[in-house]
Formats: structure tokens, C-alpha cells, sequence
């Protein structure tokens, strides 16, 4: 038997929940959590933007390479976000420029926007989860 | 030999590496650790402010913590040392006594 929340008749509404990343990875947990959150999000089919704004923009930073300070190496799993449907990701312009990086230095391909912009898009949003 | 001062916060985040600096003597050392690390890189906005320091200060950079991030340290400034773990150890010996900032 189908479980509740597999059947269609019950299917809750979709709403627009925006991720905003802005911590560096490792030095706290705040960019693995917000990960794990996005993941659930994305398993209930929400409509998810995921937004990497000030230090944020260093979780996606190509090459990370743990080995030598025995952390797990979360960034690959960025990479996997398109198979969940989680397709809108947005870096704010100011942030990468301010670190003298480039679309080129991430991960994962992304939408640029300035603050303008990504003002208007968080005005867009029903949810906004802050991590 | 003067202080060592560890800073372990980013400084697009906090104001962690300004306190360190404002406080270290002239000859005192500033070692970068984890997210400190983003403090050593050429083409930040801090990058000016780290390469006045190098002045009055050694300062080092965790090479480990560096590659945690994805962090070239080919463009780590010049004048900044990339240590390791071991580098770490030979520098808490080296200076009088160690400040970690945190």
C-alpha cells in the first residue's frame, strides 16, 4: 500500500524555498547542514534555489582536497544536486569578486547575479532558510 | 623570540585577523589556520592589508588547510610561508609562547 505522502491526492503544494550559503566550508558546520536541508527539500520536490553569497562562495570551490586534515570532502556532492531536480543555483557577482575569484574556480556551473538581482530573486521567495 | 598568533577566522567574516595585528609587536609571527587560511591569498580584498603586515611580521599559512579549501598556494601572496603540520610544531617551539586567536 502506498504510503500518505506517496499518493498523488494528498500531494502538498510546492512552494519556493530559497538556501542562502554564506560560511566557508569546514571551519563550521553551517555548509554541510544547509546541504543535508537542500537534500530534503529536494526529495519532497520542493522548488529550490540555493544562493552562495559571501563566504558561501568557497563551498564551491574547485579542487578541495581534505586528505590532510581528516574531514570529509563534501564538495562533490554539489555536483550531484542536478539529479535531484535542484537546478537554480546563484553566486553574488560582489562576493566572488571581492576573493579575486571566477565562475571558472567553481565546481558547479552557476548563474551570476549582483546584489540587485538576488535582492529581487529573495523577494521572490515563499521560505528563506539562512545558513 | 616574540609571540606566535594563530588566527582561525576568515577575514571577510571577522575582524579576528585586524585584532591579531593590531596586537602583535613588531617581529611576532602570524600563522593562518583553517579558515584564516583565505586571508593568505593574492587578489582578495584583504590582500593589501596582509602584504603591509609582512613588514613588521613572519607570516605563515597552513598548507593542509589550504588544500582542504581548494586553495592554490601558487597564489598564496609572496612572502607568506606555507607550513605543515610539522612546520606548525617547529614554529610553536621557535616563538616564546603562542596567542591563539579565536
Amino acid at each position: 500500500m502506498a504510503e500518505p505522502w506517496e499518493d498523488d491526492e494528498l500531494e502538498g503544494p510546492v512552494r519556493k524555498f530559497m538556501y542562502v550559503n554564506r560560511r566557508a566550508p569546514y571551519g563550521t558546520i553551517y555548509a554541510l547542514e544547509s546541504l543535508e536541508v537542500v537534500l530534503i527539500a529536494a526529495a519532497f520536490e520542493q522548488d529550490v534555489t540555493l544562493v552562495f553569497m559571501d563566504d558561501g562562495v568557497y563551498q564551491i570551490k574547485k579542487d578541495q582536497n581534505t586528505d590532510a586534515i581528516g574531514v570529509k570532502n563534501f564538495s562533490p556532492t554539489y555536483r550531484a544536486l542536478e539529479g535531484y531536480d535542484v537546478e537554480k543555483l546563484y553566486v553574488e557577482k560582489e562576493s566572488l569578486a571581492s576573493r579575486g575569484l571566477t565562475t571558472d574556480d567553481l565546481i558547479v556551473p552557476v548563474q551570476l547575479v549582483d546584489k540587485d538581482q538576488l535582492a529581487q530573486l529573495m523577494e521572490e521567495q515563499e521560505v528563506i532558510l539562512s545558513f | 623570540m616574540p609571540m606566535l598568533h594563530t588566527v582561525n577566522k576568515s577575514p571577510f567574516e571577522r575582524r579576528t585577523l585586524d585584532t591579531a595585528l593590531r596586537h602583535a609587536v613588531k617581529g611576532a609571527a602570524i600563522l593562518l589556520i583553517e579558515d584564516g587560511v583565505y586571508a593568505a591569498f593574492d587578489g582578495t580584498v584583504v590582500a593589501e592589508k596582509v602584504k603591509a603586515a609582512l613588514a613588521d611580521h613572519k607570516i605563515y599559512v597552513l598548507g593542509p588547510d589550504v588544500a582542504a579549501r581548494g586553495m592554490s598556494e601558487h597564489h598564496v601572496i609572496e612572502g607568506i610561508g606555507v607550513v605543515d603540520y610539522g612546520g606548525f610544531v617547529d614554529l610553536v617551539t621557535e616563538y616564546d609562547k603562542v596567542q591563539s586567536w579565536l
